[in-house]
């Protein structure tokens, strides 16, 4: 079990993490996810040793590991760009944690053919890493990761600088390749599919500070706040301020929105409601599917989707309808809101339906 | 030729439009033909320009080189484009008297000695100055490039003084070290450029691996760098080995450098010019030697690595 407890770093007068506790189980995927400068990669840097927290602990099975120098961990970090020893062939490159820890021939042999076939490197052995394509060079800084059975497995952004098919093919195989490892595996992107796509855990990130951490699915379906939603959407999450009246949230504009049951107690006043792009569509989705009024600003088609911006009093939402679609700008068209999604937020940020939840 | 062979290509292929096509490459291949006429016609001096500047380098070497077969009477009563009489005694001279041979064997010991202090006291000064911020990095980094630009005289006499005092006048380790003080700044300069085209994940990861850091720096990171480690020592050997003042400022007999010997052979003959002409010769050879074998690094070495 890896912890952090309450680790805060600054450089200089900057705050680049603040106050992070968080204890991940062997055996799990864990994601970090947020925006570039959410401070992913200096959280990873502190669980790796590379730097000491200004304040708070790092501890490992127990064992309080602060301040105790990267080489005496056992960890394997592998990083966005791909960072092999250029002087070394693949074999060596692969070899090289082992070496270093004095393992016989036959032993490093073995394990150095186990990493290459299981990531498909076998043919490449006797290459210097800068004649690899980047797919095979990011291939080969894994197999130098999993080589060593370490117990805390780092990958900071591991697929960013890959094409978009090599990116697919590796994604698919990570959870493959460390499964069967036990170690601690964490995975930085600023990808919220990507973090759906490998499963595990979630810790959301924003400005140094983790939102929220729990399983996958968990943080995207239910965020605990607007911060947490807003990280973990794309594109990006649809809001708008209503006025909670009764038994709806209104807005002089038009909108008229049932307040789900489950939040027929919370007090009446100013809320704001979020929404995913996929949740607002050109049919109703059920029969109280809320109609919109909205503008459109423009639409980019992907083929197989439509992305429609569009205006509604002062937000600007986005619309993610299947298909292609073709609306001219400023043209206006209804939308509906699938009421079952919308999360409701309070003015402070924090969700409403969490707090109603944990009461029920 | 190959514009030929295409168009043949191209009327068996598609018969229909074959006449278009043939006449379409003959067009082609006019034009490029009366392209390369108008170049040849405009540059039909082209070898001219390179070939004068290359005359006018090599003059004085060839000269040189023409002397030191030459006897002390041809050099003196005639004129000849090369030696009438070729002889080989003025390195006969060189190899068999202690007091011209010497002087080359100490040049090279203390020139081989400031290249292995300078070198290796500048790679952790650079690996320092190119991974780490520390307070007046910037400044200090810019003095260490000063020290280049004061004329050695300026040393001189400070440096006699002190190695007086701590009698060490007239040894090799002398020169070496007063040597360092302009090529250790520079080997610094040097191979800063080349250690900060290495990616500091490079160094993490090795860390990471688990090498110790003395182990990592001579394992991986002295192979990244080699051609700059090369570099580096190609410049501080060049520029001990044409030092003169210095070095003969230090020393008296003992270590006396070949370029000190030259200037000092004047005998009551008068000038022994074949002989010196030999010297000159073979003074040159090593830098040559040098040179060639880090001909292809050169360039990088100048820019200080930041190419």
């Amino acid at each position: 079990m890896l912890e952090l407890k309450n680790v805060t770093k600054r450089v200089g007068a900057e705050t680049h993490i603040e106050d992070v506790s968080l204890a991940l189980a062997h055996g799990t995927l864990n994601v970090l996810l947020g925006p570039t400068l959410s401070g992913k990669t200096t959280l990873m840097r502190l669980m790796a040793g590379l730097e000491t927290p200004t304040s708070g602990s790092v501890w490992f099975d127990g064992a309080d590991l602060t301040g105790v120098p990267v080489q005496r961990r056992n960890v394997a970090m592998v990083y966005q760009q791909f960072i092999n020893y250029p002087s070394m062939t693949v074999y060596e490159n692969i070899a090289s944690p082992l070496r270093v820890t004095g393992a016989d021939r036959t032993t490093i042999d073995r394990e150095v053919r186990k990493a290459a076939e299981l990531l498909r490197l076998t043919s490449y052995l006797d290459r210097m890493p800068l004649e690899l394509s980047g797919g095979q060079q990011q291939r080969t800084a894994l197999a130098r990761a999993i080589v060593r059975n370490a117990k805390l497995v780092l990958l900071d952004e591991p697929l960013a600088n890959l094409d978009y098919k090599l990116r697919e093919e590796l994604r698919e195989e990570l959870p493959r390749i460390f499964a069967q490892s036990g170690a601690i595996f964490v995975y930085a992107t600023t990808e919220p599919s990507e973090a759906l796509l490998l499963g595990g855990n979630t810790a959301t990130l924003s400005q140094g500070r983790v939102t929220q951490f729990g399983p996958t699915i968990e943080v995207f379906r239910r965020p605990i706040d607007l911060l947490t939603a807003r990280t973990f959407a794309d594109p990006p999450l649809n809001t708008i301020v209503l006025r909670k009246n009764g038994a709806s949230f209104q807005l002089d504009g038009g909108v008229d929105l049932p307040v789900p049951a489950a939040l027929s107690g919370i007090p009446d006043g100013p809320y704001t409601i979020g929404f995913q792009p996929h949740h607002l569509s050109l049919e109703p989705a059920t029969a109280d599917a809320v109609p919109v009024g909205a503008k459109v600003v423009v639409t980019e088609i992907t083929g197989s989707e439509s992305f429609v911006h569009l205006s509604f009093a002062d937000a600007r939402w986005v619309m993610l309808a299947p298909g292609v679609h073709i609306f001219e700008p400023d043209e206006r068209i209804e939308v509906f809101i699938d009421t079952r999604h919308v999360m409701v937020f309070d003015q402070a940020g924090r969700s409403v339906s969490a707090v109603a939840r944990r009461a029920a | 030729m190959a514009a030929g062979k295409n168009s043949t290509a191209a009327a068996d292929t598609i018969a229909m439009r074959r006449t278009t096509a043939a006449a379409a490459v003959g067009e082609a291949q006019a034009e490029i033909g009366q392209t390369m006429l108008r170049r040849g016609r405009q540059s039909r001096f082209w070898w001219l320009v390179p070939t004068i500047y290359i005359l006018f380098l090599m003059l004085p070497i060839y000269w040189l080189i023409n002397m030191s077969f030459k006897t002390n009477t041809e050099i003196l009563n005639t004129f000849s484009l090369w030696p009438e009489n070729p002889t080989l005694r003025n390195y006969r001279v060189i190899f068999t008297d202690p007091a011209w041979y010497s002087g080359y064997i100490n040049s090279i010991i203390y020139v081989v000695m400031n290249t292995v202090i300078s070198v290796a006291a500048a790679l952790p000064a650079a690996y320092a100055f190119s991974r780490y911020r520390f307070l007046g990095d910037k400044h200090l980094f810019f003095w260490l490039l000063t020290n280049r630009m004061a004329p050695p005289a300026v040393f001189a006499l400070p440096f006699f003084q002190l190695y007086s005092a701590f009698g060490l006048i007239d040894t090799h380790i002398a020169v070496a070290l007063a040597h360092c003080l302009f090529n250790v700044p520079l080997a610094v300069w040097i191979l800063e450029g080349f250690m900060s085209g290495v990616p500091k994940e490079i160094d993490e990861t090795a860390y990471i691996d688990g090498y110790s850091f003395p182990r990592f720096f001579v394992k991986i990171f002295m192979p990244l760098i080699a051609s700059g480690i090369g570099v580096a020592a190609f410049f501080c050997f060049m520029f001990s080995w044409v030092e003169l003042l210095l070095a003969r400022t230090l020393t008296t007999t003992a270590a006396k450098p070949i370029a000190a010997t030259m200037t000092r052979t004047v005998s009551a003959s008068g000038l022994d010019w074949g002989v010196l002409a030999a010297a000159g010769v073979l003074t040159i050879i090593p830098g040559a030697l040098v040179i060639w074998f880090v001909r292809n690094y050169i360039a990088k070495g100048f820019a200080l690595g930041r190419v």
